[in-house]
């Protein structure tokens, strides 16, 4: 079957649903794939049930899925990533106990196998770390630098739509026809027609050109929000340490996500159209390839940790009741960071075989990231020294965070070796690294801002109990997964093998998987401490605004903020600015005049995008032709139909912001002052005492 | 000679009385900037495989049977000519000019547009005659690869043209609509720098190295 | 409304010069080509540099970039994509020039 002669539903049968396998050939193998097609079924149907049961679709409607406020939408990427993280997690603990079940032994196909670390692979970089990274970015950019709202509030809905809508075509592939088995980096000529011509690669394909669309609208957005909209008197280098890592980030996004799309979009021009760009014939060249997947590959790991650098930047002060130290140096090591992280590339390919010179070049282009990194880490244990340290959740994940990166990142240092890299090349010890700089640098980072501003966006802390046995379970069970992975990749085990013959390997496969069963204890005490926390919202309610006694101007608003973040705008005269107005007793100021505020009207372009470029990438997979023409079309015209549109503000009135102003004033005046040792009692309602300032 | 005033951007000024509209538009263009940045990399990734693969005949039609240098000078002249009155038309916009002046502008670009676009057509087709199709090898993988993602963003701007001639007629000339015809005017121009860069690269220095 | 009709002329102007420059090199590039055959040493590397005179015109006139305060930011953006383009431009075609050569790759 060629791609030009199929029929109305192109290759779609019923042969690419998993219950058909079951039926025809009932094994272990079958049962796993039907029970994740299942958990998805039955996870839809009971999202749709539980939504029509209380009546929610209207103010899903009217209050999410159309609001262009950053807050709504940067929640909305969170619990998307958090929802994909789950997943990612128990496929992670299903290749565990694959590869556990001893020499020669296991119960997936090969084939499962490789599906599953593709998914898991895809999932955690796009659908998870990108998400989770800039929903936190999207709730606090505009708090932080004292905006109302994002430079580009419909583009900003519109990137958050073509996530979703990418991320769900990994959910379909569980149920209709299957996913890449190509790994995450989906090489050709694996990938391509000639070895690969069913959709799995395909279904790859789409899911990252859109969902590398919809990121780097979101970051073009951040870099223009944080360059244009800063508060009167923020100027760059009185930005939170936070602000300066988004932004870089942004422009990693901007500059690197080009190439993964070149990439994507030319594997797809040789599997559709018979191109000969990857091909082993007529002239194509795969290492074309797998020089693009890295120019975005690498910038890709540093858009993502930069970020949580910023969360622990934040959390270290906070915590230590100190200011930052070294910020100064911070900010260059950023910067010098996101630069160079354009410069090392080659070393995810060390062995293809280009001459010694070129590897040593890049090979000390790599070990030079580790100076502003060390840098950073410096600064941060200087932070820490001689504060009033509170050992809080987010501190825990931040201390955490501290002793294990290092680890991690001299696993780096001594894989940019071109000579130690020809060894553990494509084993699993390059996994135990780059899970020890995700997990514990990204990961603890993501959920520690969780933990850490979480009573900001809903107005209760999140329980302490649960928030602790949650970071021992991801400390330990990193620990038990990962630390075992270094020895075996030593010993020779390649990465990716559904398989194993040597005995010797399968103590250290046994801790892992049950490192593995740790970790999803940990994701299940997210989700305990979750439920608890909302149970028990009334005995930690901190609606004035400051729980932590923090020191950026997210924290001089109420908790949750208004939709218009700030009644008056700030006029920012230091670089912790409410911490030094507290230090002068001058916080919550009351506002001479209130003035009418312009916000961005609810608009449904999102959504529709959201829908139609799922159907259209949908239709792609499957050769559905005239229906991929039919929703090209209909994103056109929605985009221009839109554009017609000009009532695109509302205007909330003075009147209005004074009443709800002044009565969150009032609160402020009466809340009890509450000092560091009552940080987690029921009187904490997030006024704090400011005497805990050590003199540094 | 006095220095003209501040106008960082064609016609961006939109005159005393609209300080906040100003405000709004220099963000939106800054944005717009950052945007043609990211797109710069999807074209200069092209061109490096271009580069990369340019020795990628394996026997099939090379740059010498395949470019038609004369079709490819009048392309340029067309593309830089309609430049040209892409700018006349932002200025005609900008200084309240007469609305059959900014018609007769905008109608000339989008002629001028359409006819590069006919042109390449054309060239793509007769190289198809002698061959010179996609799937022959990596080079003309790496060539249509490129030069059709050239044309693809000229028609977007014949499309973008079109819209805002509409919007233009029906919601009259608005600072929002005015600061899309800059952005249009950016475009444009930008689509003229890749030209510039495709004449120079893929055809002389496919001829010269191919 | 007279400083509006001069500033007008003065940004007319520009343009009519930017595509009158532009225009100019690109006869010349092409009168080049023709008269002494695009493989002629030397050749291609003045077209390339008139290649580059052609952007930096198109920059200066069409598009207002120039290093006054109000153009700055654009300047500056411009400077650093061109520094992360020659990098990934540069590095690939090292890098698969490298790989190529040591790999007889493409010959026929």
């Amino acid at each position: 079957m060629t791609s030009t002669d199929t029929g109305f539903l192109g290759r779609l049968n019923w042969d690419a649903f998993p219950v058909t396998g079951l039926i025809q050939n009932p094994s272990a193998n079958e049962i796993v794939a039907n029970a994740a097609a299942a958990i998805v079924v039955v996870g839809v149907v009971a999202v749709v049930g539980i939504l029509t049961w209380f009546r929610l679709w209207g103010p899903l409607w009217r209050d999410w899925l159309t609001s262009a406020d950053h807050k709504k939408i940067g929640i909305m990427y969170i619990v998307f990533a958090i929802v994909m993280l789950a997943r990612g997690v128990l496929e992670g603990v299903v290749m565990r106990a694959q590869q556990a079940a001893g020499p020669g032994d296991g119960f997936l196909e090969p084939d499962h196998f490789a599906e599953l670390f593709s998914t898991h692979g895809t999932i955690m970089i796009f659908f998870v770390a990108v998400p989770f990274v800039f929903g936190v970015a999207n709730y606090l950019v505009p708090l932080m630098i004292g905006a109302r709202d994002v430079a580009f509030p419909v583009m900003n809905q519109i990137g958050l739509g073509l996530t979703v809508s990418s991320g769900m075509m990994l959910m379909v592939s569980l149920v209709v026809g299957e996913f890449s088995t190509g790994g995450w980096t989906a090489y050709p000529p694996y990938t391509g027609a000639a070895f690969n011509p069913g959709v799995g690669p395909d279904y790859w394909i789409w899911a990252i050109v859109v969902s590398g669309i919809g990121t780097t609208l979101t970051g073009i957005n951040f870099a223009v929000t944080i360059y244009k909209l800063r508060a009167p008197g923020m100027k760059f280098m009185r930005l939170p340490m936070y602000c300066w890592t988004i932004i870089c980030s942004s422009i990693l996004i901007v500059f690197a996500m080009p190439p993964l799309g070149v990439a994507a979009l030319l594997l797809a021009a040789d599997r559709y159209l018979d191109f000969h760009f990857f091909t082993n014939d007529l002239g194509g060249n795969m290492m074309n390839y797998a020089n693009l997947f890295w120019l975005f590959g690498h910038p890709e790991v540093y858009l993502l940790v930069l970020p949580a650098y910023g969360i622990y930047s934040e959390v270290f002060a906070t915590f230590s009741a100190k200011r930052l130290y070294g910020y100064n140096s911070l900010v260059i090591a950023t910067m010098s960071i996101a630069i160079m992280s354009f410069t090392v590339w080659l070393h995810h390919f060390f062995t293809m075989g280009q001459s010694a010179l070129i590897n040593a070049v890049f090979g000390i282009a790599t070990m030079l990231i580790a100076i502003p990194t060390g840098v950073k880490v410096y600064d941060w244990m200087a932070t820490l020294w001689r504060g009033r340290i509170r050992f809080t959740v987010p501190m825990l994940y931040g201390l955490a965070f501290l002793m294990l990166f290092v680890v991690g990142g001299l696993s780096g240092v001594i894989l940019a070796n071109p000579t130690v890299d020809y060894q553990v090349h494509n084993t699993l010890f390059l996994v135990a690294h780059f899970h020890n700089v995700l997990l514990p640098g990204v990961l603890f980072g993501l959920l520690a801002a969780y933990n850490y501003w979480f009573p900001k966006a809903f107005g209760f802390r999140l329980n302490e109990f649960w928030g602790r046995v949650s970071v021992f379970c991801w400390t330990v069970g990193f620990l038990l997964t990962f630390m075992p992975l270094y020895f075996v990749g030593l010993m020779g085990m390649p990465r990716r093998s559904f398989s194993w013959e040597d005995p010797s390997f399968h103590p250290y496969m046994i801790t892992a998987v049950i490192g593995a069963l740790v970790i999803t204890c940990g994701l299940f005490s997210i989700l305990i401490q979750l439920w608890v926390s909302i149970r028990d919202r009334d005995q930690t309610r901190s609606p004035v605004g400051d729980p932590w006694d923090a020191r950026t101007l997210e924290w001089s608003i109420p908790s949750p903020p208004p939709p218009y973040n700030f009644a008056i705008i700030p006029k920012v005269t230091d670089r912790d600015d409410f911490a030094a107005a507290k230090e002068r007793g001058a916080a919550y100021p009351t506002p001479d005049a209130y003035e009418d505020i312009e916000m961005p009207r609810n608009t449904g372009i999102g959504f529709v995008l959201c829908v139609s470029s799922g159907i259209w990438m949908f239709a792609l997979v499957w050769w559905i032709w005239w229906l991929a023409a039919l929703m090209t079309v209909l994103m056109i015209l929605a985009f221009i139909i839109w554009s017609f549109d000009t009532s695109t503000e509302v205007i909330i009135p003075a009147e209005e912001v004074r009443k709800d102003h002044e009565a969150w004033l009032a609160l402020v005046r009466s809340a009890p002052p509450v000092d560091r040792d009552h940080e987690s009692a029921p009187e904490n309602l997030g006024l704090a005492r400011p005497d805990m300032e050590v003199v540094s | 000679m006095k220095r003209a005033p501040s106008h960082s951007y064609p016609g961006i000024n939109l005159g005393e009385g609209h300080a906040s509209a100003h405000k709004a538009s220099e963000v939106v263009t800054f944005g717009f900037w950052v945007f043609l940045m990211s797109d710069l990399v999807y074209f200069g990734l092209m061109f490096a495989i271009y580069i990369t693969m340019i020795d990628a005949q394996v026997g099939g039609p090379g740059p010498h049977e395949l470019f038609d240098l004369k079709s490819i000078f009048a392309q340029t002249l067309i593309l830089l000519t309609s430049s040209l009155t892409v700018g006349l038309a932002m200025l005609a916009l900008k200084y309240n000019l007469p609305r059959a002046r900014i018609v007769l502008w905008f109608g000339v670009t989008l002629v001028l547009g359409l006819s590069f676009l006919v042109l390449e057509i054309r060239d793509f087709i007769n190289m198809a005659e002698l061959g010179g199709m996609p799937q022959r090898s990596g080079f003309l993988s790496a060539y249509y690869g490129l030069v059709p993602l050239h044309g693809l963003h000229v028609a977007a701007g014949c499309i973008w043209l079109i819209v805002l001639g509409l919007q233009l007629r029906i919601m009259g000339m608005t600072d929002l609509v005015i600061s899309r015809v800059v952005r249009l005017a950016l475009f444009w121009h930008f689509l003229d720098l890749i030209w510039i860069g495709i004449i120079t690269i893929v055809y002389f220095g496919g001829l010269a190295y191919g | 409304m007279d400083r509006r009709t001069d500033m007008h002329r003065r940004e007319r102007r520009r343009y009519v010069i930017g595509y009158g420059g532009s225009l100019l090199l690109t006869f010349v590039v092409f009168g080049i080509a023709y008269q002494f055959g695009i493989e002629t040493p030397g050749v291609y590397m003045t077209i390339g540099l008139l290649g580059l005179a052609q952007l930096v015109v198109q920059l200066v006139y069409f598009l207002h970039i120039d290093r006054r305060r109000s153009s700055r930011e654009d300047l500056d953006l411009i400077l650093f994509s061109t520094l992360v383009l020659l990098i990934i431009i540069g590095g690939t075609i090292w890098v698969l020039g490298n790989l190529a050569m040591r790999m007889h790759m493409h010959v026929m």
